[in-house]
């Protein structure tokens, strides 16, 4: 029997996890895994994880973990990050988390260009409560308090936190939407936030876009449409910001070119 | 290494905010996260003078909720964290020390008590003894000294430290406005010189070895999945709160033998109540004096001994029967009769204790 491959970093006695089947968290946090694996920093890293369906995380690594209060992850993870500035300090919250009741603390650490690493789970509402309206509810889209669809004239428009983010951080910082139909890049985005926070450059932050088919009440087809076509509508998915390189872009230039090339060309 | 900030003792003058920064210092505090509220901002002001200095560290975070996470986030790391609040900043501070409580941190807070509820005035008050003691959605595992002078705020400061790092449950100083602002003389001194010894900090998180091979991870969460989980971490906590209650608490006593009335009070009003009793002993009149100095926990068996005693007990504060509660609840059993003067946000003299207990014994 062929074993699922598992990042080294997580902690194979508290799996399977406790998230839905289907849920995006799983695949975000194996790209966080992958990402600890490939950076070798298992004993540095401290992973704080927000109240909501992110709460689940508190055992899933062999890092020292805290489990924080709902949107108070980012000032625990600057408190933690201050003390000792040798620890890699990784946020963990879903939308609510971060662009609702902690707002506040996600401005702030971003405008003072905490050296902290924020990962962002934005499924579109809120999960663990049983799916009432987020600021991510995308418009028209229905949840448990906006039984008709999202109705922007009321409830204005979804929240778009890596360009507010990006705003409002000075240089230094590195910003981006990934999401987990696209593993690749979800990784490599957050394997860059992290080094980012690793070189001391400033705050890193990743929005990833996941699924939360328990709650949209969706199959596996829809889901995944949902996530590559409806959230895509207004969340689009890249780096937003990064930090200028410290030392000029060096062309590479060709003294010599292989004869092969010019036969080819020519 | 930095300077040691106090060498031998010194006699100085100063307000009570200076005193708490230097006894926080004194105490080899190392990093403190706040927000600006009147009346405790001189604690930060002079806080960060020092900081260059001593080597220690300050960050302004964007509110309460923040300072007291960031705070957390600190001892968590392993450094002497702590945080000063007041009035509203207090109600704020509480979702923190909730934590704090959950996962046994030892976080030392300074409240500079302020007129409430609300905004209320930004002089003085005792109206944050319900707040301080029981405040968040917990069962108030906490320690709480309330100062009467300077020279308190100076050694309970440091004390607080102390019984936050040795038995791990969230420390606070309760001080109030006119403790804040005043200035007076006290003997500033370097602990260990006095034969204090000051109780290292350790780290919870971060320790060395790589989690999962050389060590377990250390994984600290505050939410739990059955009933019976909960209980356990609590009633362990309730079994360890209740250990140490009889060394932690602490109270002060005159006159009490032969009193027909105790005046009980506590913080900047147990000292118009001492030279009130004072005063009445000298006119030959059978009153005594009773102050908790530890508010939470009580002095439980020296209160219910006074108590029984006496005919009558007093109780004088700037609130509307905060500590009166906290005393009643306390003396439950007993017969005394407890009469109050409660001044909610005002100040308490020695005139008005004399007065009311000269009614009493009058009537």
């Amino acid at each position: 029997m062929i074993k699922p491959s598992m990042p080294k970093s997580w902690r194979v006695d508290t799996k399977p996890h406790k998230f839905c089947p289907g849920c995006g968290h799983g695949l975000v946090l194996k790209a966080l895994g992958q990402a600890i694996d490939e950076l070798d920093i298992q004993d540095r890293v401290v992973f704080g994880c927000d109240i909501g369906c992110s709460l689940l995380a508190w055992d899933f690594f062999n890092v020292d973990t805290v489990q924080t209060h709902h949107g108070r992850t980012n000032p625990v993870m600057t408190g933690i990050k201050r003390a000792n500035p040798d620890l890699i300090c990784i946020g963990y919250m879903g939308d609510g988390g971060g662009y609702a009741i902690g707002s506040q603390h996600l401005v702030n650490a971003a405008t003072r260009n905490e050296k902290i690493t924020v990962i962002l789970v934005n499924n579109a509402q809120y999960g663990m409560t049983g799916g009432q309206m987020a600021p991510t509810t995308l418009p028209g889209m229905k949840t448990e308090t906006t039984p008709y669809g999202r109705d922007v004239d009321s409830t204005g428009y979804p929240c778009q936190g890596p360009e507010m983010v990006a705003a409002i951080t000075r240089e230094g910082a590195y910003v981006a939407r990934a999401t987990v139909v696209k593993p690749v890049p979800l990784k490599n985005y957050i394997k860059k936030a992290i080094q980012n926070q690793m070189e001391g450059n400033g705050f890193s932050f990743v929005e990833c876009l996941s699924a939360c088919p328990t709650n949209w009440r969706t199959n596996n087809v829809e889901t995944i449409n949902f996530v590559e076509n409806e959230m895509t509508k207004y969340y689009h998915v890249g780096e937003i910001k990064v930090p200028p390189p410290k030392e000029p872009l060096k062309v590479k230039t060709w003294t010599k070119i292989p004869a092969m090339e010019v036969q080819k060309n020519g | 290494m930095s300077e040691k900030p106090i060498k031998g003792e010194k006699r100085v003058f100063l307000t009570g905010n200076e005193v708490v920064a230097w006894a926080a210092v004194a105490a080899e505090a190392d990093i403190m996260f706040g927000y600006p509220i009147t009346p405790q901002n001189e604690i930060m002001h002079y806080w960060t003078r020092m900081a260059p200095r001593f080597n220690k560290r300050f960050l302004q975070t964007e509110d309460e909720i923040s300072a007291g996470f960031t705070t957390n986030g600190g001892v968590l790391a392993g450094l002497k964290a702590f945080t000063a609040t007041a009035g509203p900043g207090n109600t704020l501070m509480q979702e923190p020390i909730s934590m704090a409580e959950m996962m046994r941190l030892p976080v030392v807070t300074i409240v500079q008590q302020r007129g409430g509820p609300s905004s209320a005035t930004v002089i003085y008050s005792q109206q944050e003894v319900t707040l301080t003691t029981h405040g968040g959605n917990g069962e108030g595992m906490r320690v709480v000294y309330s100062t009467a002078s300077h020279q308190e705020l100076y050694d309970y400061t440091i004390k607080a430290f102390n019984t936050a790092w040795k038995y791990r449950f969230p420390t606070f100083v309760l001080g109030d406005g006119y403790q804040a602002k005043m200035r007076e003389p006290l003997t500033i001194y370097d602990p260990e010189e006095r034969g204090i010894e000051v109780v290292p900090s350790y780290k919870f998180i971060g320790g060395a070895g790589k989690p999962g091979v050389d060590r377990p991870p250390v994984q600290l969460r505050n939410i739990y999945n059955m009933e019976e989980e909960l209980l356990e971490v609590l009633e362990e906590q309730f079994a360890e709160f209740g250990k140490i209650s009889p060394d932690v608490a602490e109270c002060e006593y005159f006159g009490c033998e032969d009193a027909e009335i105790v005046v009980t009070a506590h913080g900047v009003v147990a000292r118009g109540a001492k030279s009130a009793v004072k005063e009445l002993r000298e006119h030959g009149l059978k009153v005594g004096y009773f102050r908790p100095i530890t508010l939470r926990p009580l002095a439980v068996k020296e209160l219910r001994d006074i108590f029984s005693k006496a005919k009558k007990v007093l109780v004088a504060e700037s609130a509307n029967g905060q500590l009166d509660q906290l005393l009643k609840y306390a003396a439950y059993g007993l017969t005394t009769e407890m009469v109050s003067l409660f001044k909610p946000g005002v100040g308490i003299n020695s005139e008005d204790i004399y007065d009311k207990v000269k009614t009493m014994l009058e009537n």
